[in-house]
């Protein structure tokens, strides 16, 4: 449990992509089966232990613990799990303490009523870091900011395979991964993957330079609309149907308005949007539906969800990935017209003779939901990843404002002596009110300039925030570019920014010049509306 | 406040700190006062201006490095174990365990005895002798860590954590906070005592107080200024800094450096996320929850003033006990020896 305990502790305070990694493979390597194969499946998500819940272990504790000091601390920690943890009385060790494979096989079996005997025993066999990992394993509150994607990667990378081979096989796995790693370590051969309904790693585009549209033929591509949904697979076999998410992640759940849908034997790749009437409606439509696990019939009726197909990986039984776009989208077309499926449509070939016709297009979309267009070399196969020449994304060009820099706190790793992450307001009829938050978008230079200025101009600390200076004539003007906006109860300003970054850098405007509340909130009305 | 007693009290409170009616004499008094007795270096603790100061000859040592020789107008040393007669107190220093030359002082007057351990620890320390335990009828103890969520790990523990972070990222300087005064040298000797012998790379303000260390027999082993390191000495070079100068521009020099803190808040994640570190290191100079009951239960005083730091949890706990126990409100007293560093309150 040890090493389980000092990598969840690892992760939780390593902020960077790369160094997660790191710290995963590492234990992947140094770690035996079955143990490393359920810590993957707990960071990943696929590990269902949830043997507890937060009341049970304060009913433990609280035999062990005078409630006076046991309230004390929980007051002074402010998270349950972690008072629990480190408040554990622990009584010297008579056995070693137990690894993570036993702790995960011991709770799978046991019945409900042993549960909190078990529970206790083991608390007195770890220390507070051992404690810690098993109270948020068995509360199902790992929360180190790692995803399931993050773990395929450190896999790959383990393996010196391409994490595409990983994903091919992932869903046909459960942990604790034995077979996985026996091929990883070249010890089996890969774990058979088709004909089960799984996913297929997903073709990503690159994003067009303007400049490189001289060198390419436009008789080449096909062109379509870059719709403002979620990239989805549908994939149905065997009697399986299932829906996956760009990252692999199965969304089935989600979206059981769409299973009907799928009828047929393989896997179309596609936009899932959320269409009512015809119209294709603006993402923030999707994102009341995502991250809800049983949709209720009401949201499902209300805010119905569709599938914008556009490529056929698999049909009939065959797969279709080596095949040229044209040809795959040939097929994909037969099956439509001979099923005509409630729920899919097909994403529209745009007819373009000129790379100025398409831009003229692209200027003047169908919809709020069409962030650009997408180039499809017309005879590429369908490859895994962002492979470079064959698919390109050419978005639409992002909105901006000009905001005033509140807030600043200092980033991570090499930017942990900069303050590189920014929270910036517009102004409203009592001052300047937060709109978003931004952390990227400026050169390295830019960040020394800015940093000087927080430094120069702080008027008030919270821990490692700064708040700068901000009246109407001196304040940091900051361009912000983003790419769309919605409605959010969260924030002061009821207004969410997508992708927030900063553009430019406005030292020759005052704050009063910034913009007002006012812009953002008829951008959002218009965005609505469908002009956007 | 302590109820009033029959016999005249060996030790009241006063504004300036703790008092010795007897011997008119303050204890780690947060004003500039006539006569002062000074448990320990820490700045909270060991101010200058005092009239005169009685100390053990490192704590004066620290004083005069930090404030410069004229400190004080008189400085007396008394070495740990020798007994001074001031008025009706016989008064001593006894080991403290807490930094280099820190002290509990002991009061006996009248067949009664008071003693004051100023800031302790009972886990070891290669800088300084361990922490003593004096059976007495008034014990004041402090309480900086004073909840039982504060379980200090061996500092073994940590350093091999810190070994292990080394491994896994070679090539990226470590940094460490590492409060200026205890900290970095207990951490720097015991990293010598676990095999570390390459050198360390010191902040410029952590130099003169391990200069004096050394001088003082501690043995830290190669020790660079950070300001003489070239780029290449820096690739996977373990770095000392004061917690309160990390984030600040001049580690820019590290490029991107695997930031740590050494201090007992660290055990608590939230505490820990707000220093924006990746390492988190439990280590402290302060008696944790186990160490402060312990010590008390080892010497069952009949009454028990509590002060700085956490004093409801342990003042319920040794009432549970049948002590006498009260909370101080001693004021101008912060957590500095942990490092909590320059932004937050003592907690
Ligand atoms: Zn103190
Ligand atoms: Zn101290």
């Amino acid at each position: 449990m040890s090493p389980f305990a000092d990598l969840l502790e690892a992760l939780a305070f390593e902020p960077q992509r790369l160094g997660k990694l790191r710290h995963l493979t590492r234990y992947l390597s140094r770690t035996p089966d079955p143990d490393r194969g359920y810590a993957l499946g707990a960071l990943a998500g696929t590990l269902d232990l949830a043997a507890a819940k937060p009341a049970l272990l304060r009913r433990l504790v609280e035999t062990r613990v005078d409630p006076v000091l046991f309230a004390l601390s929980y007051d002074y920690v402010g998270d349950l799990a972690e008072t629990v943890a480190l408040i554990w009385p622990s009584r010297p060790p008579t056995e070693d303490p137990p690894r993570l494979g036993e702790v995960v096989e011991m709770l799978a079996s046991a019945h409900r009523t042993s549960v909190p005997g078990l529970l206790e025993a083991m608390l007195d066999r770890l220390d507070a870091s051992g404690r810690l990992a098993l109270v948020k394993l068995i509360t199902g509150g790992l929360r180190v900011g790692l995803s399931a994607r993050l773990a395929r990667t450190a896999l790959a990378e383990y393996g010196a395979v391409p994490v595409e081979a990983i994903e091919e096989v992932w869903h046909g796995l459960d942990p604790p991964y034995t077979e996985l790693f026996a091929w990883l370590e070249g010890r089996a051969p890969p774990p058979r993957a088709e004909g089960r309904g799984l996913f297929r790693p997903v073709m990503l585009a690159h994003p067009l330079e303007e400049a490189e549209l001289s060198h390419l033929d436009p008789a080449a591509f096909a062109a379509e609309w870059k719709w403002d949904g979620i990239r989805v697979q549908a994939v149905a076999e065997g009697g399986r149907r299932r829906l996956y998410a760009r990252s692999g992640d199965e969304i089935t759940a989600g979206f059981p308005d769409l299973l009907p849908a799928l009828d047929f034997e393989g896997a179309l790749d596609g936009e899932l949007v959320i269409a009512s009437g015809g119209t294709v409606r603006p993402f923030a439509d999707l994102q009341s539906r995502l991250n809800r696990k049983a949709p209720a019939p009401a949201l499902m009726e209300r805010l119905p969800a569709a599938i914008i197909a556009y490529d056929a990986l698999s049909l009939e039984g065959e797969d279709l990935r080596a095949r040229s776009f044209a040809e795959r989208r040939a097929r994909l077309e037969t099956w439509h017209a001979a099923r005509a499926p409630d729920r899919i449509t097909l994403s529209p070939l745009l007819p373009f003779a000129s790379w100025e016709e398409l831009a003229a297009r692209r200027a003047e979309p169908p919809g709020p939901a069409v962030e650009g267009v997408m180039l499809k070399r017309r005879d590429s196969p369908y490859l895994a990843g962002r492979v470079k020449g064959h698919w390109w994304k050419w978005k639409r060009d992002p909105f901006t404002i000009d905001a005033v820099l509140l807030y600043a706190q200092r980033g991570h790793g090499k930017r942990s002596s900069f303050y590189s992450d920014y929270t910036f307001g517009v102004w409203a009829d009592d001052g300047l009110v937060p709109v978003g938050k931004a952390y990227f978008g400026f050169s390295d230079a830019e960040l020394k300039e800015i940093d000087r200025f927080v430094r120069a101009h702080t008027v008030g600390r919270f821990g490692p925030v700064r708040e700068v200076t901000h009246t109407e004539e001196e304040g940091l003007v900051l361009e912000i570019a983003f790419e769309g906006l919605q409605r959010s109860a969260r924030h002061r300003s009821g207004i969410a920014m997508r992708f927030p970054r900063v553009a430019r850098l406005r030292w020759d405007k005052r704050p009063a010049q910034a913009d007002r509340l006012a812009t953002l909130e008829a951008l959002l009305a218009a965005i609505e509306a469908g002009g956007g | 406040m302590p109820p009033p007693s029959a016999t005249p009290p060996l030790l009241v409170q006063r504004p300036a700190g703790l008092y010795v009616p007897a011997a008119d004499l303050h204890i780690d008094p947060v004003r500039p006062v006539e006569r002062a007795v000074i448990t320990h270096g820490h700045g909270d603790h060991a101010r200058p201006g005092h009239g005169a100061v009685l100390a053990t000859p490192e704590t004066l040592a620290i004083m005069a490095v930090r404030y410069g020789p004229d400190h004080a107008g008189a400085t007396q040393p008394l070495p740990y174990g020798r007994s001074l007669d001031l008025g009706a107190v016989r008064l001593r220093l006894v080991p403290a365990g807490h930094v280099i030359g820190s002290a509990q002082i002991v009061l006996d007057s009248g067949g009664m005895r008071a003693v004051v351990s100023g800031d302790y620890k009972r886990a070891p320390d290669p800088t300084t002798p361990p922490f003593e335990p004096v059976p007495c009828d008034l014990f004041v103890t402090e309480a900086t860590f004073g909840l039982p969520v504060f379980r200090h790990p061996p500092i073994g523990h940590e350093l091999a954590r810190l070994a292990a972070s080394r491994a896994a990222f070679p090539d990226r300087p470590h940094l460490i906070g590492a409060y200026a005064l205890g900290k970095a040298q207990r951490l720097i000797a015991s990293l010598r005592e676990s095999g570390e012998a390459g050198p360390i790379y010191l902040h410029g303000a952590l130099e003169r107080l391990c200069a004096l260390y050394t001088e003082l027999g501690v043995e830290l082993g190669p020790l660079r200024p950070l300001r003489e390191a070239g780029a290449a000495d820096l690739a996977g070079a373990l770095v000392l800094a004061p917690p309160s100068a990390l984030g600040d521009r001049w580690q820019r020099r590290l490029g991107d450096p695997v930031t740590g803190l050494a201090s007992g808040w660290m055990r608590v994640r939230a505490r820990a996320r707000q220093r924006n570190v990746e390492l988190p290191l439990v280590i402290s100079d302060h008696a944790d929850w186990d160490e402060l009951t312990a010590t008390i239960a080892e010497i069952a005083p009949a009454r028990l003033w509590v002060t700085h730091g956490q004093e409801e949890a342990l003042v319920h706990w040794a009432r549970g006990l049948g002590i006498d126990a009260e909370p101080l409100s001693l004021q101008g007293y912060t957590d500095e020896g942990d490092g909590a560093g320059e932004t937050e309150a003592p907690a």
